[in-house]
Protein backbone atom coordinates (compact mmCIF):
# COMPACT_ATOMS: atom_id res chain seq x y z
CA UNK A 1 0.00 0.00 0.00
CA UNK A 2 1.33 3.58 -1.08
CA UNK A 3 1.21 5.46 2.25
CA UNK A 4 -0.47 8.92 2.03
CA UNK A 5 1.41 11.95 2.67
CA UNK A 6 -0.49 14.67 4.96
CA UNK A 7 -1.12 17.09 1.57
CA UNK A 8 -3.54 14.87 -0.60
CA UNK A 9 -1.93 17.20 -3.18
CA UNK A 10 1.21 16.20 -3.52
CA UNK A 11 2.12 13.19 -5.28
CA UNK A 12 2.22 9.75 -3.05
CA UNK A 13 5.57 8.60 -1.88
CA UNK A 14 6.29 5.24 -2.03
CA UNK A 15 7.99 4.15 1.01
CA UNK A 16 9.17 0.51 2.01
CA UNK A 17 10.13 -1.23 5.12
CA UNK A 18 13.02 -3.75 5.52
CA UNK A 19 11.81 -4.16 9.42
CA UNK A 20 9.49 -1.97 11.86
CA UNK A 21 11.24 1.23 12.52
CA UNK A 22 11.49 2.06 16.34
CA UNK A 23 9.48 4.44 17.49
CA UNK A 24 11.68 7.80 18.25
CA UNK A 25 10.38 8.19 22.03
CA UNK A 26 8.21 10.88 22.99
CA UNK A 27 10.05 12.66 26.07
CA UNK A 28 10.25 16.10 27.66
CA UNK A 29 12.51 17.54 25.57
CA UNK A 30 11.65 15.51 21.75
CA UNK A 31 7.76 15.67 22.44
CA UNK A 32 6.43 19.03 20.96
CA UNK A 33 8.44 17.46 17.61
CA UNK A 34 6.86 14.55 17.38
CA UNK A 35 3.52 16.37 17.82
CA UNK A 36 4.28 18.69 15.98
CA UNK A 37 5.04 15.71 12.77
CA UNK A 38 1.68 14.27 13.89
CA UNK A 39 0.15 18.00 13.29
CA UNK A 40 1.96 18.63 9.73
CA UNK A 41 4.86 20.99 10.89
CA UNK A 42 8.38 20.56 11.37
CA UNK A 43 9.08 22.31 14.81
CA UNK A 44 12.36 23.23 15.91
CA UNK A 45 13.21 24.31 19.28
CA UNK A 46 13.87 27.82 19.88
CA UNK A 47 14.81 30.21 23.48
CA UNK A 48 13.09 32.95 23.66
CA UNK A 49 15.34 34.54 25.87
CA UNK A 50 18.16 34.92 23.22
CA UNK A 51 16.28 33.84 20.21
CA UNK A 52 18.67 30.84 19.57
CA UNK A 53 17.16 27.91 17.94
CA UNK A 54 18.32 24.51 17.68
CA UNK A 55 18.12 20.29 17.00
CA UNK A 56 18.04 17.81 18.01
CA UNK A 57 15.87 19.01 21.10
CA UNK A 58 17.80 19.79 24.32
CA UNK A 59 16.81 20.30 28.25
CA UNK A 60 18.21 23.84 27.93
CA UNK A 61 19.55 26.01 25.50
CA UNK A 62 22.57 25.40 24.94
CA UNK A 63 23.57 28.92 23.93
CA UNK A 64 22.46 30.52 26.84
CA UNK A 65 21.66 28.04 29.56
CA UNK A 66 17.82 29.36 29.53
CA UNK A 67 15.23 26.31 31.07
CA UNK A 68 12.30 28.05 29.27
CA UNK A 69 12.51 26.10 25.99
CA UNK A 70 9.56 27.36 22.59
CA UNK A 71 9.81 26.03 19.30
CA UNK A 72 8.95 27.57 15.80
CA UNK A 73 7.98 25.80 12.54
CA UNK A 74 10.31 25.84 9.81
CA UNK A 75 9.28 26.84 6.66
CA UNK A 76 10.57 22.82 5.72
CA UNK A 77 13.22 23.91 2.99
CA UNK A 78 16.95 23.19 2.96
CA UNK A 79 20.02 22.18 1.87
CA UNK A 80 21.16 18.53 1.88
CA UNK A 81 24.92 18.76 4.08
CA UNK A 82 25.71 15.68 3.43
CA UNK A 83 24.51 11.95 2.70
CA UNK A 84 25.23 8.06 2.48
CA UNK A 85 23.32 5.58 0.47
CA UNK A 86 23.00 2.48 2.79
CA UNK A 87 23.60 -0.72 1.50
CA UNK A 88 24.45 -3.21 3.91
CA UNK A 89 23.49 -4.50 6.88
CA UNK A 90 20.01 -5.33 6.93
CA UNK A 91 18.62 -2.50 9.07
CA UNK A 92 15.13 -1.53 10.42
CA UNK A 93 13.99 1.33 8.06
CA UNK A 94 13.00 1.27 4.44
CA UNK A 95 14.50 -1.71 1.91
CA UNK A 96 17.93 -1.68 0.93
CA UNK A 97 19.53 0.45 -0.96
CA UNK A 98 18.12 3.61 0.61
CA UNK A 99 19.49 7.58 0.87
CA UNK A 100 19.99 9.02 4.22
CA UNK A 101 20.47 12.72 4.21
CA UNK A 102 21.67 15.12 6.71
CA UNK A 103 19.52 18.54 5.84
CA UNK A 104 20.71 22.00 6.77
CA UNK A 105 17.62 23.70 7.11
CA UNK A 106 17.63 27.75 6.11
CA UNK A 107 16.73 28.31 9.76
CA UNK A 108 20.22 26.91 10.39
CA UNK A 109 19.76 23.74 12.18
CA UNK A 110 20.49 20.41 10.74
CA UNK A 111 18.42 16.91 10.33
CA UNK A 112 19.07 13.74 9.60
CA UNK A 113 16.24 12.23 7.37
CA UNK A 114 15.53 10.08 4.75
CA UNK A 115 15.52 11.34 0.84
CA UNK A 116 12.42 9.66 -0.97
CA UNK A 117 11.02 10.05 -4.19
CA UNK A 118 13.90 9.58 -6.73
CA UNK A 119 16.12 6.62 -7.18
CA UNK A 120 18.67 6.08 -4.12
CA UNK A 121 22.03 7.43 -4.65
CA UNK A 122 21.41 10.40 -7.19
CA UNK A 123 21.63 12.72 -4.06
CA UNK A 124 24.33 15.46 -3.74
CA UNK A 125 25.70 17.71 -1.43
CA UNK A 126 23.94 21.22 -2.10
CA UNK A 127 20.69 19.82 -3.34
CA UNK A 128 17.69 21.46 -1.94
CA UNK A 129 14.83 19.64 -0.61
CA UNK A 130 11.75 20.07 1.27
CA UNK A 131 9.85 18.60 3.87
CA UNK A 132 6.95 16.04 3.25
CA UNK A 133 5.46 14.16 6.16
CA UNK A 134 5.02 10.64 5.34
CA UNK A 135 3.16 7.77 7.15
CA UNK A 136 5.88 5.26 6.82
CA UNK A 137 4.69 2.89 9.03
CA UNK A 138 0.86 2.15 10.36
CA UNK A 139 0.77 4.47 13.26
CA UNK A 140 4.07 5.85 12.58
CA UNK A 141 4.34 9.34 10.43
CA UNK A 142 7.98 10.85 9.76
CA UNK A 143 9.65 14.27 8.13
CA UNK A 144 11.21 12.98 5.03
CA UNK A 145 12.46 14.71 1.92
CA UNK A 146 11.98 15.18 -0.90
CA UNK A 147 13.92 17.28 -4.28
CA UNK A 148 13.04 20.58 -4.40
CA UNK A 149 13.52 23.11 -7.09
CA UNK A 150 14.00 26.38 -4.94
CA UNK A 151 17.36 27.88 -4.02
CA UNK A 152 19.06 28.74 -0.87
CA UNK A 153 18.16 31.62 0.33
CA UNK A 154 20.92 34.07 -0.16
CA UNK A 155 22.48 32.53 -2.69
CA UNK B 1 43.72 24.95 29.69
CA UNK B 2 44.98 23.00 32.69
CA UNK B 3 48.36 21.70 32.65
CA UNK B 4 49.00 17.92 32.84
CA UNK B 5 51.08 18.06 36.35
CA UNK B 6 55.10 16.18 35.68
CA UNK B 7 54.99 12.73 37.04
CA UNK B 8 56.10 12.32 40.46
CA UNK B 9 59.76 11.14 40.56
CA UNK B 10 60.03 7.32 41.01
CA UNK B 11 56.30 6.79 40.21
CA UNK B 12 55.39 7.77 37.20
CA UNK B 13 53.47 4.99 35.18
CA UNK B 14 55.35 2.72 33.65
CA UNK B 15 53.83 -0.53 31.14
CA UNK B 16 55.57 -3.51 32.00
CA UNK B 17 53.68 -6.17 30.99
CA UNK B 18 51.07 -7.43 28.18
CA UNK B 19 49.52 -10.09 26.91
CA UNK B 20 46.81 -10.96 24.10
CA UNK B 21 44.74 -14.02 23.06
CA UNK B 22 44.56 -14.96 19.62
CA UNK B 23 42.35 -13.12 17.45
CA UNK B 24 39.41 -14.92 15.77
CA UNK B 25 36.47 -15.03 14.72
CA UNK B 26 35.04 -17.63 17.26
CA UNK B 27 37.09 -18.01 20.38
CA UNK B 28 34.71 -21.14 21.63
CA UNK B 29 34.50 -19.72 24.79
CA UNK B 30 33.59 -16.57 27.46
CA UNK B 31 34.29 -12.91 27.66
CA UNK B 32 36.05 -13.52 31.06
CA UNK B 33 37.80 -16.25 29.96
CA UNK B 34 39.48 -14.22 27.18
CA UNK B 35 40.11 -11.63 29.71
CA UNK B 36 41.63 -13.93 32.43
CA UNK B 37 44.09 -15.14 29.59
CA UNK B 38 45.31 -12.03 28.37
CA UNK B 39 45.74 -10.83 31.75
CA UNK B 40 47.33 -13.81 32.74
CA UNK B 41 49.54 -13.50 30.37
CA UNK B 42 50.26 -10.34 30.43
CA UNK B 43 51.39 -10.56 34.20
CA UNK B 44 53.60 -13.32 33.47
CA UNK B 45 55.24 -10.94 30.83
CA UNK B 46 55.96 -8.38 33.59
CA UNK B 47 56.88 -11.50 35.74
CA UNK B 48 54.35 -10.03 38.46
CA UNK B 49 51.77 -12.46 40.39
CA UNK B 50 47.94 -11.61 40.07
CA UNK B 51 48.29 -10.59 43.97
CA UNK B 52 50.48 -7.50 43.32
CA UNK B 53 47.10 -6.20 41.38
CA UNK B 54 46.06 -3.30 43.77
CA UNK B 55 44.10 -1.56 40.31
CA UNK B 56 42.26 -2.76 37.87
CA UNK B 57 40.21 -0.77 34.45
CA UNK B 58 38.03 -1.96 31.76
CA UNK B 59 35.52 -0.34 29.32
CA UNK B 60 31.74 0.25 30.58
CA UNK B 61 30.96 -1.81 27.55
CA UNK B 62 33.25 -4.78 28.82
CA UNK B 63 31.43 -7.68 30.29
CA UNK B 64 33.47 -8.67 32.51
CA UNK B 65 33.70 -6.13 35.54
CA UNK B 66 36.75 -5.62 37.13
CA UNK B 67 36.30 -7.62 40.62
CA UNK B 68 34.73 -10.58 38.09
CA UNK B 69 38.57 -10.65 36.85
CA UNK B 70 39.56 -10.79 40.02
CA UNK B 71 37.09 -13.83 41.57
CA UNK B 72 38.68 -16.03 38.26
CA UNK B 73 42.61 -14.63 39.27
CA UNK B 74 42.75 -13.29 42.47
CA UNK B 75 44.14 -10.05 42.27
CA UNK B 76 45.19 -8.46 45.50
CA UNK B 77 42.97 -5.77 47.30
CA UNK B 78 41.79 -3.08 44.43
CA UNK B 79 42.46 0.60 45.98
CA UNK B 80 41.14 1.61 42.16
CA UNK B 81 38.65 0.31 39.88
CA UNK B 82 37.33 2.41 37.23
CA UNK B 83 35.97 2.33 33.24
CA UNK B 84 36.01 4.28 30.54
CA UNK B 85 32.78 5.28 28.72
CA UNK B 86 32.36 5.63 24.68
CA UNK B 87 33.39 2.25 23.44
CA UNK B 88 36.63 1.78 21.61
CA UNK B 89 37.34 5.64 21.87
CA UNK B 90 38.17 4.43 25.87
CA UNK B 91 41.24 2.99 25.23
CA UNK B 92 43.85 5.38 25.77
CA UNK B 93 41.40 6.74 28.87
CA UNK B 94 42.46 3.15 30.64
CA UNK B 95 45.74 4.27 30.42
CA UNK B 96 45.31 7.75 31.71
CA UNK B 97 42.73 6.32 34.65
CA UNK B 98 46.00 3.83 35.53
CA UNK B 99 48.64 6.93 35.24
CA UNK B 100 46.67 8.95 37.53
CA UNK B 101 45.91 6.04 40.13
CA UNK B 102 49.46 4.78 40.03
CA UNK B 103 50.74 8.79 39.98
CA UNK B 104 49.12 10.11 42.95
CA UNK B 105 49.41 6.77 45.08
CA UNK B 106 46.46 5.53 45.05
CA UNK B 107 47.56 2.13 43.63
CA UNK B 108 50.76 0.32 42.86
CA UNK B 109 50.16 -2.07 39.97
CA UNK B 110 46.91 -1.49 37.68
CA UNK B 111 45.60 -4.28 34.81
CA UNK B 112 43.68 -2.36 31.48
CA UNK B 113 42.27 -5.14 29.98
CA UNK B 114 39.73 -5.73 27.40
CA UNK B 115 37.96 -8.81 26.02
CA UNK B 116 35.15 -9.36 23.62
CA UNK B 117 33.72 -11.73 21.57
CA UNK B 118 32.68 -9.18 18.66
CA UNK B 119 32.21 -11.79 16.08
CA UNK B 120 30.95 -15.03 17.77
CA UNK B 121 28.72 -12.77 19.94
CA UNK B 122 27.29 -9.52 19.89
CA UNK B 123 28.43 -7.81 17.00
CA UNK B 124 28.67 -3.46 16.93
CA UNK B 125 28.54 -3.69 13.38
CA UNK B 126 24.62 -4.78 13.28
CA UNK B 127 21.44 -2.94 14.69
CA UNK B 128 20.54 -4.78 17.22
CA UNK B 129 22.62 -3.31 20.27
CA UNK B 130 20.38 0.05 19.61
CA UNK B 131 18.06 -0.26 22.37
CA UNK B 132 14.67 2.06 22.24
CA UNK B 133 14.24 3.70 25.87
CA UNK B 134 14.08 7.21 27.10
CA UNK B 135 17.75 7.70 28.63
CA UNK B 136 19.50 10.37 27.05
CA UNK B 137 21.83 8.32 24.93
CA UNK B 138 18.70 6.18 23.73
CA UNK B 139 16.78 9.31 22.83
CA UNK B 140 19.65 10.90 21.07
CA UNK B 141 20.51 7.99 18.46
CA UNK B 142 16.96 7.99 17.97
CA UNK B 143 17.13 10.76 15.83
CA UNK B 144 19.05 8.45 13.42
CA UNK B 145 17.60 5.00 13.89
CA UNK B 146 14.52 6.03 13.22
CA UNK B 147 15.46 6.98 9.41
CA UNK B 148 17.51 3.83 9.17
CA UNK B 149 20.82 5.01 10.22
CA UNK B 150 21.70 2.55 12.80
CA UNK B 151 25.03 1.13 12.29
CA UNK B 152 28.49 2.79 12.86
CA UNK B 153 29.05 2.68 8.99
CA UNK B 154 26.53 4.71 8.54
CA UNK B 155 26.95 7.22 10.64
CA UNK B 156 30.79 7.63 9.42
CA UNK B 157 29.50 7.30 6.18
CA UNK B 158 27.92 11.13 6.54
CA UNK B 159 31.12 11.82 8.27
CA UNK B 160 33.09 10.57 5.47
CA UNK B 161 31.18 12.07 2.23
CA UNK B 162 31.23 15.59 4.07
CA UNK B 163 35.17 15.52 4.34
CA UNK B 164 35.62 14.18 0.91
CA UNK B 165 33.44 17.01 -0.40
CA UNK B 166 35.69 19.37 1.55
CA UNK B 167 39.23 17.77 0.65
CA UNK B 168 38.96 15.86 -2.49
CA UNK B 169 39.65 13.13 -0.73
CA UNK B 170 38.65 10.39 -2.64
CA UNK B 171 37.49 6.60 -2.09
CA UNK B 172 41.18 5.52 -3.62
CA UNK B 173 43.04 7.41 -1.30
CA UNK B 174 40.53 5.35 1.46
CA UNK B 175 41.62 2.78 -0.14
CA UNK B 176 45.79 3.48 0.07
CA UNK B 177 45.22 3.09 4.03
CA UNK B 178 43.39 -0.16 3.83
CA UNK B 179 46.16 -1.10 1.40
CA UNK B 180 49.02 -0.43 3.81
CA UNK B 181 47.47 -1.87 6.47
CA UNK B 182 46.81 -5.04 5.23
CA UNK B 183 50.39 -4.93 3.90
CA UNK B 184 51.60 -4.26 7.67
CA UNK B 185 49.68 -7.23 8.71
CA UNK B 186 50.64 -9.42 5.61
CA UNK B 187 53.66 -9.86 8.03
CA UNK B 188 52.59 -9.87 11.38
CA UNK B 189 52.01 -13.48 12.79
CA UNK B 190 49.37 -12.09 15.23
CA UNK B 191 47.20 -10.83 12.38
CA UNK B 192 44.26 -12.50 11.37
CA UNK B 193 45.50 -11.18 7.83
CA UNK B 194 48.57 -12.73 8.37
CA UNK B 195 49.94 -13.51 4.60
CA UNK B 196 46.81 -11.58 3.44
CA UNK B 197 48.06 -8.23 1.56
CA UNK B 198 45.55 -6.56 -0.75
CA UNK B 199 45.18 -4.25 -3.48
CA UNK B 200 44.01 -1.32 -4.33
CA UNK B 201 41.56 -2.87 -6.92
CA UNK B 202 40.58 -5.21 -4.02
CA UNK B 203 39.47 -2.10 -2.22
CA UNK B 204 37.54 -0.87 -4.57
CA UNK B 205 35.96 -3.76 -5.49
CA UNK B 206 34.80 -4.60 -1.69
CA UNK B 207 30.81 -4.56 -1.69
CA UNK B 208 29.47 -1.08 -0.41
CA UNK B 209 28.29 -1.11 3.17
CA UNK B 210 27.61 2.97 3.30
CA UNK B 211 28.54 5.17 0.41
CA UNK B 212 31.42 6.12 0.41
CA UNK B 213 32.32 3.43 3.39
CA UNK B 214 33.33 -0.04 1.44
CA UNK B 215 34.10 -3.59 3.18
CA UNK B 216 37.68 -2.86 3.33
CA UNK B 217 36.98 0.57 5.27
CA UNK B 218 35.79 -0.83 8.07
CA UNK B 219 37.73 -2.45 11.16
CA UNK B 220 37.49 -6.03 11.48
CA UNK B 221 35.12 -8.02 13.83
CA UNK B 222 37.65 -10.00 16.22
CA UNK B 223 36.70 -12.55 19.09
CA UNK B 224 39.91 -12.16 21.92
CA UNK B 225 41.82 -10.12 24.58
CA UNK B 226 44.69 -7.56 25.34
CA UNK B 227 45.43 -6.44 29.06
CA UNK B 228 48.28 -4.20 30.12
CA UNK B 229 49.84 -3.85 33.47
CA UNK B 230 51.20 -0.65 34.79
CA UNK B 231 53.12 -0.29 37.58
CA UNK B 232 55.85 2.52 38.61
CA UNK B 233 58.84 3.52 37.07
CA UNK B 234 60.18 2.13 40.63
CA UNK B 235 59.68 -1.03 40.62
CA UNK B 236 59.77 -1.56 36.75
CA UNK B 237 63.63 -1.55 36.63
CA UNK B 238 63.39 -4.96 38.42
CA UNK B 239 60.69 -6.78 36.53
CA UNK B 240 61.26 -8.60 32.59
CA UNK B 241 60.88 -6.37 30.09
CA UNK B 242 62.52 -2.78 29.27
CA UNK B 243 60.09 -0.52 30.57
CA UNK B 244 57.86 1.64 28.74
CA UNK B 245 56.83 4.62 30.02
CA UNK B 246 53.29 6.80 29.52
CA UNK B 247 54.85 10.11 29.56
CA UNK B 248 51.16 11.49 28.84
CA UNK B 249 47.59 10.34 28.39
CA UNK B 250 44.53 12.20 27.88
CA UNK B 251 40.84 12.35 27.01
CA UNK B 252 38.94 14.67 24.65
CA UNK B 253 35.73 15.75 23.58
CA UNK B 254 34.13 18.74 22.07
CA UNK B 255 31.06 20.92 21.20
CA UNK B 256 28.37 18.69 19.88
CA UNK B 257 30.18 15.72 20.69
CA UNK B 258 28.67 12.40 19.49
CA UNK B 259 29.88 8.84 18.83
CA UNK B 260 30.62 9.05 15.30
CA UNK B 261 27.86 11.22 14.05
CA UNK B 262 28.76 14.34 14.76
CA UNK B 263 26.23 16.37 12.52
CA UNK B 264 25.78 19.30 14.50
CA UNK B 265 28.72 20.90 14.98
CA UNK B 266 29.45 23.97 12.19
CA UNK B 267 31.83 22.24 10.79
CA UNK B 268 30.86 18.84 11.51
CA UNK B 269 34.36 17.67 10.28
CA UNK B 270 36.43 19.70 12.63
CA UNK B 271 38.52 17.14 14.59
CA UNK B 272 38.04 19.30 17.74
CA UNK B 273 38.00 16.11 20.18
CA UNK B 274 41.48 14.49 18.83
CA UNK B 275 42.82 18.03 19.20
CA UNK B 276 41.77 18.37 22.33
CA UNK B 277 43.52 15.42 23.08
CA UNK B 278 46.47 16.41 20.79
CA UNK B 279 47.60 19.84 22.38
CA UNK B 280 47.17 17.78 25.90
CA UNK B 281 49.87 15.45 24.82
CA UNK B 282 51.73 18.25 23.00
CA UNK B 283 51.64 20.13 25.99
CA UNK B 284 51.78 17.69 28.68
CA UNK B 285 55.70 16.53 26.99
CA UNK B 286 57.03 19.22 25.22
CA UNK B 287 56.81 16.80 21.95
CA UNK B 288 56.04 17.59 18.05
CA UNK B 289 55.38 15.51 15.58
CA UNK B 290 59.03 15.43 14.81
CA UNK B 291 59.62 13.45 17.79
CA UNK B 292 57.26 10.35 16.70
CA UNK B 293 58.95 7.30 15.95
CA UNK B 294 55.82 5.73 14.91
CA UNK B 295 51.94 6.52 15.46
CA UNK B 296 49.09 3.98 16.30
CA UNK B 297 46.44 6.06 15.31
CA UNK B 298 42.94 3.56 15.76
CA UNK B 299 41.27 3.01 12.52
CA UNK B 300 37.46 1.86 13.27
CA UNK B 301 37.22 3.55 9.57
CA UNK B 302 39.46 4.22 6.87
CA UNK B 303 38.46 8.05 6.79
CA UNK B 304 38.50 8.90 10.21
CA UNK B 305 42.06 7.62 10.48
CA UNK B 306 42.89 10.42 8.02
CA UNK B 307 40.99 13.18 9.93
CA UNK B 308 42.97 11.97 13.19
CA UNK B 309 46.09 12.30 11.42
CA UNK B 310 45.52 16.09 10.21
CA UNK B 311 44.00 16.73 14.17
CA UNK B 312 47.41 15.64 15.19
CA UNK B 313 49.47 17.45 13.35
CA UNK B 314 50.87 14.55 11.21
CA UNK B 315 49.93 16.52 7.97
CA UNK B 316 48.32 19.58 7.18
CA UNK B 317 44.28 19.76 7.21
CA UNK B 318 42.67 18.31 4.39
CA UNK B 319 46.47 16.45 2.92
CA UNK B 320 46.52 13.43 4.84
CA UNK B 321 45.86 11.49 1.87
CA UNK B 322 48.83 13.14 0.50
CA UNK B 323 51.29 12.07 2.94
CA UNK B 324 49.91 8.82 2.19
CA UNK B 325 50.14 8.56 -0.90
CA UNK B 326 53.83 9.55 -0.75
CA UNK B 327 55.00 6.51 1.73
CA UNK B 328 55.08 8.85 5.12
CA UNK B 329 53.53 6.18 6.67
CA UNK B 330 54.92 2.86 5.51
CA UNK B 331 57.56 0.94 7.17
CA UNK B 332 60.47 2.63 5.89
CA UNK B 333 58.78 5.96 5.68
CA UNK B 334 59.22 8.84 7.91
CA UNK B 335 56.40 7.89 10.58
CA UNK B 336 54.91 4.31 10.46
CA UNK B 337 51.42 3.83 10.99
CA UNK B 338 50.00 1.00 12.56
CA UNK B 339 52.75 -0.79 12.01
CA UNK B 340 50.84 -3.88 13.47
CA UNK B 341 48.24 -3.80 10.55
CA UNK B 342 45.65 -1.91 13.15
CA UNK B 343 42.00 -2.97 13.80
CA UNK B 344 41.69 -3.44 9.40
CA UNK B 345 44.52 -6.24 9.78
CA UNK B 346 45.42 -6.97 12.92
CA UNK B 347 42.46 -7.47 14.85
CA UNK B 348 39.62 -5.61 16.55
CA UNK B 349 40.37 -5.49 20.10
CA UNK B 350 38.78 -1.98 20.92
CA UNK B 351 42.40 0.10 20.57
CA UNK B 352 43.95 -2.35 22.92
CA UNK B 353 46.06 -4.41 20.46
CA UNK B 354 47.32 -0.86 19.18
CA UNK B 355 48.26 -0.17 22.36
CA UNK B 356 50.17 -3.52 23.02
CA UNK B 357 51.73 -2.73 19.09
CA UNK B 358 53.18 0.56 20.65
CA UNK B 359 54.66 -1.09 23.78
CA UNK B 360 56.36 -3.93 21.46
CA UNK B 361 57.67 -1.32 19.41
CA UNK B 362 59.20 0.58 22.42
CA UNK B 363 60.39 -2.86 23.30
CA UNK B 364 62.01 -3.67 20.17
CA UNK B 365 59.90 -6.32 19.59
CA UNK B 366 57.00 -6.34 17.21
CA UNK B 367 56.98 -7.95 14.56
CA UNK B 368 57.42 -4.86 12.04
CA UNK B 369 60.26 -3.50 13.87
CA UNK B 370 60.84 0.09 13.81
CA UNK B 371 64.87 0.75 13.90
CA UNK B 372 65.28 2.63 16.94
CA UNK B 373 61.59 3.55 17.64
CA UNK B 374 61.99 5.26 21.06
CA UNK B 375 58.59 7.42 21.16
CA UNK B 376 54.75 6.62 20.23
CA UNK B 377 51.71 7.91 20.10
CA UNK B 378 48.29 5.82 20.20
CA UNK B 379 44.93 7.54 19.84
CA UNK B 380 41.82 6.08 20.29
CA UNK B 381 40.02 7.16 17.70
CA UNK B 382 38.70 10.64 16.07
CA UNK B 383 34.83 11.35 15.74
CA UNK B 384 33.38 10.71 19.24
CA UNK B 385 34.81 10.99 22.99
CA UNK B 386 37.86 10.09 22.77
CA UNK B 387 41.27 9.72 24.10
CA UNK B 388 45.38 9.49 23.29
CA UNK B 389 48.72 8.48 25.05
CA UNK B 390 52.43 9.40 24.14
CA UNK B 391 54.68 6.18 25.22
CA UNK B 392 57.76 6.15 25.41
CA UNK B 393 61.10 3.70 25.95
CA UNK B 394 61.96 4.46 29.59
Amino acid sequence: MIPRPKDPTMDPITVTTETPRPRPPRTSETAFFWEGVDAGELRIQSCPACAAVQHPPRAACVRCGSLELEHVVSAGAGTVHSHTTHHHPPVPGPLRPFDVVLVELDEGVRMLSNLVGPEPGQVTIGDRVEVRFVEVEPGLTLPLFTPAADVAPGS
Amino acid sequence: MPNLQPSPPGRRATIVGIGATEFSKDSGRSELRLSTEATAAALADAGLAASDVDGAVSFTMDSTPEVELSRSLGFGDLRFFHQTPHGGHGGCGNLLLAKLAIEAGVADTVVCYRGLNERSGQRYGQPDGYVPGTGAESVRMSWLTTFGASVPATFTAVMARRYMHETGTTSEDLGRLSVLSRRHAATNPAAWFFGKPITLEDHQASRLIADPIRLLDCCQETDGAVAIVLTTAERARDLRQRPVSVLAAAQGAGPEQEGLAIYHRADMTDPAESRIVADQLWGATGLTPDDLDVVIAYDHFTPLVLMQLEAFGLAPRGEARHALRDGVFDLDGRLPLNTHGGHLGEGYIHGMNGVAEAVRQLRGSAANQVDGAEVALVTSGGSGPTSGAILAAA
